[in-house]
């Protein structure tokens, strides 16, 4: 029975990485046809570094999963503290408010949201409203939800007196959040900060109906290549982006064992406390 | 006495229907040690919160110095508080804990670390001051919190149950610790407990509290000698009740008994509680004895046995150093001291029968079983805490 379960473990990983692996393994092939490894070579690569067409995309992926992932980390910790504060009935509504959009069919967020853009744009009177703005705003929104599903969690495991012993020694609310409260929420608001972050960089059904094409990024633009025969320097480029992703969830899942490290320790503290004493 | 400092006028606390506080009325004198003694669920930890500032209450008003202060935040309050479970800043190391009110007030660095260090001295933290606050102790801990409210030299100290979390020894310890502070500092400590042993050692004054109302008020003595009503004299210490009939000023009749007491100005032939604490009983031979019943149960205390004695049924508690087997018959004597009388109040009736008595009574003090009271669920239902 041990034995049967290893090797199922096995076997899921195995499905679920040897698409991965395929691909990387290609994207090291000097041949064209990934089903036979000619040699291995970086051209690929050099190729890819070489692109002037791709390379600028994924700096505008990056620079919306970067200003998308700043403004939902600030809107969603402040939009967490507020849900926090409320009631405990009107939280739970609140809270399950914001996770609808979680479960949301990604589709459906996506022609939504470019409805909404196309009724703002015939009021406004703007032609082509779709582009950079619309585009930013549609990655904010799918982003909020998962960091207030990051931040809520160590807001609860606060302690609610600390808050109130920084208001009791003297503190403004506000400098009781920025002297005390922040310093327990960090570990929430990165983590959250993070996933907002590879959720936008790698967001294609959303994106694809709201951007414009004065602003593509490369999600999109990959969409596009795959109508036409996969040139290797693709392969390239998603490895390159499964490597980035990957080592930002390890980096994600770290900070959270660290994280879990300290509570505990600190957790045993209070108990030895309680047990010996001074 | 010294001159008021705090006082509660009509103070009421309701969260969403629930009524957490009825109409209090209290106050608090300068360089006063007075305890909020009541069981979880009380209100007590709620009153303290309202003068605290955390809470505003429902109705009423919060006079401080005789200014109302209902609306003024804690950050301006002249009172800091030590939180039951400490609540220290986990990213700050203990001299920056207790500086942190300090800094606030943007005192210069010198001062700030003057009195730091006095008041680690004072709370026998010297060369603490690196440690990071999850390196301390809970004893330790509990010092770093009392020095960090008390460094800002507050006109009032609140203490929420700050020896909850304490093992018996070490409790024991801190409460001559606290005491010793308070009279050293000269200023007025709010204290809330559970623990009736806690507040009668400490205190000067002790108001008892129970579902939302003040009982009694009067000193350790005064509460333990004269409780006013059945909740009163079972919630401090042990005590016999008894349904009695009040023949005339200072005759009481229970047990088809007429007893002389020292009680006076009761109606005539008014139904009374009788309150007869266990110590005070004394055992003597069944044919000298005003009472006779039968031992039912023994248990060895340490400094007494807790004896069961079957009387017609009603069944007392006494506390007596001397050994009486199980099954062996006895007398009692009362004399006049040793009866209280009090009026019938919503309580009688519910206290001070001993026929269900375990050995397992005092086990509520137990020091591992945190309180994870009913007061927390209120806090839950302003907000502070959900339901996991």
């Amino acid at each position: 029975m041990k034995n049967f379960n290893k090797v199922f473990t096995v076997i899921v990983l195995l499905f679920l990485y040897i698409p991965m692996i395929v691909l990387a393994v290609g994207s090291f092939n000097s041949g064209m046809d990934i089903a036979v490894f000619k040699s291995f070579t970086f051209d690929n690569y050099k190729e890819l570094f070489r692109d002037s067409v791709l390379l600028p995309l994924l700096l505008n992926s990056v620079i919306v999963a970067l200003l998308s992932s700043i403004f939902a980390t600030i809107l969603g910790t402040c939009a967490a503290l507020g849900i926090h504060s409320m009631g405990p009935r009107l939280r739970r509504f609140t809270m399950g408010v914001t996770n609808i959009p979680l479960t949301n069919p990604e589709i459906v967020t996506g022609v939504s949201l470019a409805l909404l853009f196309a009724f703002v744009g015939t009021m406004m009177k703007i032609n082509n409203i779709l582009g950079f703005a619309t585009l930013l705003i549609a990655h904010i929104t799918f982003n909020l939800p998962y960091v207030i599903l990051s931040v809520m969690p160590k807001l609860k495991q606060m302690d609610p007196n600390l808050r109130e012993a920084a208001l009791d020694l003297g503190c403004t609310p506000w400098q009781a959040f920025y002297k005390v409260v922040i310093h327990e929420i960090t570990p929430g608001i990165v983590s959250g900060a993070l996933m907002a972050f590879t959720m936008s960089l790698d967001d294609f059904v959303i994106s694809y109906f709201v951007y414009g094409p004065r602003f593509v990024t490369l999600p999109v633009e990959i969409y596009n290549y795959t109508k036409k025969p996969l040139q290797p320097k693709i392969y390239a480029l998603f490895t390159l982006l499964f490597a980035a992703i990957l080592i930002v969830m390890v980096l994600m899942n770290l900070l959270q064992e660290r994280d879990a490290k300290r509570s505990r320790e600190n957790r045993r503290a209070f108990r030895r406390g309680k047990k010996v004493g001074a | 006495m010294s001159k008021e400092l705090i006082r509660l006028v009509n103070c009421q606390m309701a969260f969403d229907d629930e009524i957490v506080l009825d109409d209090i009325n209290l106050y608090f004198n300068d360089k006063e040690f007075l305890t909020l003694l009541g069981p979880s669920g009380c209100g007590k930890t709620t009153t303290l919160r309202i003068i605290g500032g955390f809470i505003k209450p429902t109705g009423g008003d919060v006079l401080f110095d005789g200014v109302r202060i209902n609306d003024v935040p804690p950050h301006k309050r002249k009172v800091n508080t030590v939180f039951q479970k400490y609540a220290l800043f986990p990213h700050l190391d203990v001299y920056e804990n207790v500086a942190f009110g300090l800094r606030l007030a943007k005192l210069p660095e010198e001062e700030i670390d003057e009195r730091v260090t006095e008041m680690l001295e004072i709370v026998s933290l010297k060369g603490f001051e690196n440690r990071k606050v999850s390196q301390l102790s809970g004893g330790q801990q509990q010092r770093v919190a009392i020095a960090r409210a008390l460094v800002n030299r507050p006109k009032v100290l609140l203490l929420d149950e700050p020896l909850g979390a304490l093992d018996l020894r070490l409790r024991k310890d801190m409460q001559n610790e606290l005491k010793r502070i308070q009279q050293a500092m000269g200023i007025t400590f709010i204290y809330v407990t559970h623990d009736q042993e806690e507040a009668l050692s400490m205190s000067d004054t002790v108001v008892v509290m129970d579902k939302g109302r003040i009982q009694q008020i009067g000193t350790p003595e005064d509460i333990y000698n004269e409780p006013k009503n059945a909740f009163v004299a079972d919630f401090i210490g042990e005590s016999n009740i008894l349904d009695g009939i009040m023949l005339e000023d200072r005759l009481v009749k229970f047990f088809g008994r007429k007893f002389k007491c020292v009680d006076f100005g009761f109606e005539k032939n008014e139904p009374v509680d009788v309150v007869i604490r266990p110590e005070d009983i004394d055992i003597v031979a069944p044919d000298d004895g005003h009472l006779c019943g039968t031992v039912t149960s023994v248990t060895f205390k340490g400094v007494h046995y807790d004896t069961i004695v079957d009387f017609k049924g009603f069944k007392w508690l006494i506390q007596t150093t001397d050994f009486y087997e199980v099954g062996s018959y006895i007398g009692i004597r009362l004399e006049p001291e040793d009866i209280h009388i009090m009026h019938k109040s919503e309580y009688s009736g519910m206290f001070g029968d001993y026929s269900s008595y375990s050995a397992e009574y005092d086990e509520m003090d137990d020091p591992d079983l945190y309180p994870e009271d009913a007061e927390e669920s209120e806090e839950a239902s302003e907000g502070g805490k959900d339901e996991e």
